[in-house]
């Protein structure tokens, strides 16, 4: 009678949190992997993706150009609960649950470069070419994703993944740490992914001033943001590519933040002025 | 829920075996058989624990070492810790190169050798001979030929190489070559040939056997250290989990490639036993030192998780 009713209430749970507790129970040796479940999968038992985790977290940190490190930190905290969320999250979606039927892919060979640059101004396709020519990257091939058990749900991480210059154009923020940071903390209040929270704790490695920005301003925008807007997980990028990216960003009802670029352009021309003026002054002052 | 009876599992899987469908086979599938089929003819061998065809297998070897070639020794240091320095330095030194000069020098005495590195890239093992050669033995003539089949490697070997005194000097000399086929070095020109954690990667592990052997001079020093079998179950168990286990997540966060190092292991696994190598150099014309009964024909380093092999090349008469 007992293991009945403890069975109905695991039924009534949501379905992300069932398959949670069935993933936790599974453990094999290292010496006895189970066969992979698509192309590129290597299964990982618990303690080694601790280990990767854990490894991968502090390594990234130390040096957050390694990418294929902040893949893994996010493939390998993402697995009890939070990419079957996000799962979910797509099939609640009409257009959600027709990108994971087609399964489209985003490389350089799908996204043709020159075709994007010829579109319309203020269109999403151009705002992106236009975002990685202001930066000076490629839409390259991001690493295939490697330590998620779930074939569809792989497919998720790696959608996401391949998306994320998409945000990147349509936020407008830029390449480097301040800019990533972020898009990272938007990411997190959108998506729920572990990983994009923990890469908050880059603002460690930030400037003062940087830093006050990000808490000031970035952070806030972000945050709010990602709570109300609509999910960017489920946005059909390869349909949005000849619309309006304002009409887009209202649907989403998202908001630019403050052009970070610019600001950074004005802060160093400011303390340039002022550098300048205190010289002029001391100069002044010995005569 | 309830456990159905035996005669209902039996039952089901009676049914199931007799309810065998015809087989259906499309017109391309037929094609597509026929060409599989005569694919599977061609030689193959192993990478790893993958199959692949033998001519296939340099090309996919050479991708793994030109991938960690930058990294290697940290990759060393930290997935053996540092262990690997204590073997490289036991095997170096047992080989005792280089020639002693003593007082009274007789006048037929040999006053250089002549040593053959092979896979020896970055040059570990070629530093050791060479800095024991001139230091132990008070030799400064003998020198050291690099060979290494990826130029990668190589590379890192010249870089490194800019740290020592050997540098631009002519005992040091590096050459791109196939251990399987060493045709730039004459027959019956090398005092001492050394091959350290390169030989599981050869295509053909036979072929170097005997173009070391023909290289050599008579009398001649063959020495290989490598992975080998663990004796003790227990240390056995602990090392199997460490090589699958640890070692490519080291791969994964310090080198950013698990793929090259899952390689790696697998190599070490797939590598013949101490006595089925030690047969293999006696087959190459090799005179074991020791000789295979007493299983005196290597030695076991650390219970057996490297093993150095050493043969003779026997003179004439």
């Amino acid at each position: 009678m007992a293991h009945t009713l403890a069975s109905t209430r695991l039924f009534n749970l949501p379905a992300s949190f069932r398959f949670t507790c069935v993933n936790l129970a599974r453990t094999f040796s290292v010496l006895n992997r189970p066969p992979p479940h698509y192309a590129g999968h290597v299964p990982l038992n618990v303690f080694e993706r601790g280990a990767v985790a854990a490894g991968s977290a502090i390594m990234s940190l130390l040096n957050p150009r390694r990418g294929d490190l902040i893949a893994a930190l996010g493939e390998t905290t993402a697995t009890p609960y939070f990419i079957y969320r996000l799962r979910d999250v797509m099939l609640s979606s009409p257009t959600g649950r027709r990108i994971l039927r087609d399964r489209p892919r985003i490389t350089s060979q799908t996204m043709s470069v020159t075709k994007l640059r010829a579109m319309a101004e203020n269109t999403v396709g151009r705002a992106y070419v236009d975002w990685l020519d202001r930066e000076g990257v490629s839409p390259d091939t991001r690493d295939s994703v490697k330590y998620i058990d779930d074939e569809e749900c792989a497919y998720v991480m790696q959608r996401y993944r391949e998306s994320h210059d998409f945000y990147h154009a349509l936020t407008g923020l830029p390449v480097f740490v301040e800019g990533e940071v972020a898009l990272k903390a938007f990411e997190f209040a959108n998506t729920l992914l572990p990983m994009t929270g923990l890469s908050i704790f880059a603002v460690t490695r930030m400037k003062p001033a940087e830093r006050s920005r990000f808490w000031r301003t970035y952070l806030p925008w972000a945050l709010s943001n990602g709570l109300k807007s609509k999910e960017v997980i489920n946005v059909y990028w390869e349909e949005q590519l000849e619309r309006d990216i304002d009409d887009l960003r209202a649907e989403l009802g998202l908001e630019r933040p403050p052009d970070l670029r610019e600001r950074r352009k004005a802060m160093k021309e400011q303390r340039k002025a002022a550098k300048e003026k205190r010289e002029k002054m001391g100069g002044l002052m010995a005569d | 829920m309830s456990f159905p009876t035996p005669w209902r599992t039996s039952a089901r899987l009676t049914r199931r075996l007799l309810a065998i469908k015809q087989p259906y086979r499309c017109l391309s599938c037929s094609l597509r058989l026929a060409r599989e089929e005569a694919r599977q003819d061609a030689k193959t061998t192993h990478f790893g624990f993958e199959s692949v065809p033998a001519a296939e297998k340099q090309s996919r070897v050479g991708a793994v070492f030109s991938s960690v070639a930058s990294s290697y020794d940290t990759m060393n240091d930290l997935m053996s810790l540092y262990t690997h320095r204590l073997w490289k330095d036991h095997f170096v030194r047992s080989l005792n190169p280089g020639i002693h000069t003593s007082l009274f020098p007789s006048p037929n005495q040999p006053t250089s050798q002549t040593i053959l590195d092979i896979a020896g890239g970055t040059g570990d093992i070629a530093f050791r001979l060479l800095s024991h050669a001139t230091t132990v033995n008070n030799d400064h003539s003998s020198r050291v030929i690099v060979s290494d089949i990826n130029p990668a490697m190589l590379a890192e070997g010249k870089k490194r190489s800019l740290q020592t005194e050997w540098a631009s000097s002519e005992r040091l000399s590096w050459v791109e070559a196939n251990a399987e086929d060493l045709h730039m070095i004459d027959s019956n020109s090398i005092d001492l040939y050394t091959v350290a954690f390169g030989i599981r990667n050869f295509t053909d592990k036979m072929a170097a056997l005997r173009e070391a052997y023909r290289v050599l001079k008579p009398g001649g020093v063959f020495a290989c250290l490598e992975f080998s079998k663990v004796h003790n179950p227990i240390l056995n168990g602990a090392y199997k989990r460490w090589s699958f286990g640890a070692i490519p997540l080291i791969g994964q966060l310090v080198a950013g490639d698990r793929e090259s190092y899952q390689y790696l292991v697998e190599s070490i696994e797939r590598f013949p036993s101490q006595r089925e190598f030690a047969g293999m150099v006696e087959e190459a014309g090799f005179l074991l030192p020791g000789g295979m009964e007493e299983e005196g024909g290597w030695e076991d380093l650390m219970g057996g998780i490297a093993a150095v092999h050493r043969g003779i090349k026997p003179t004439e008469g």
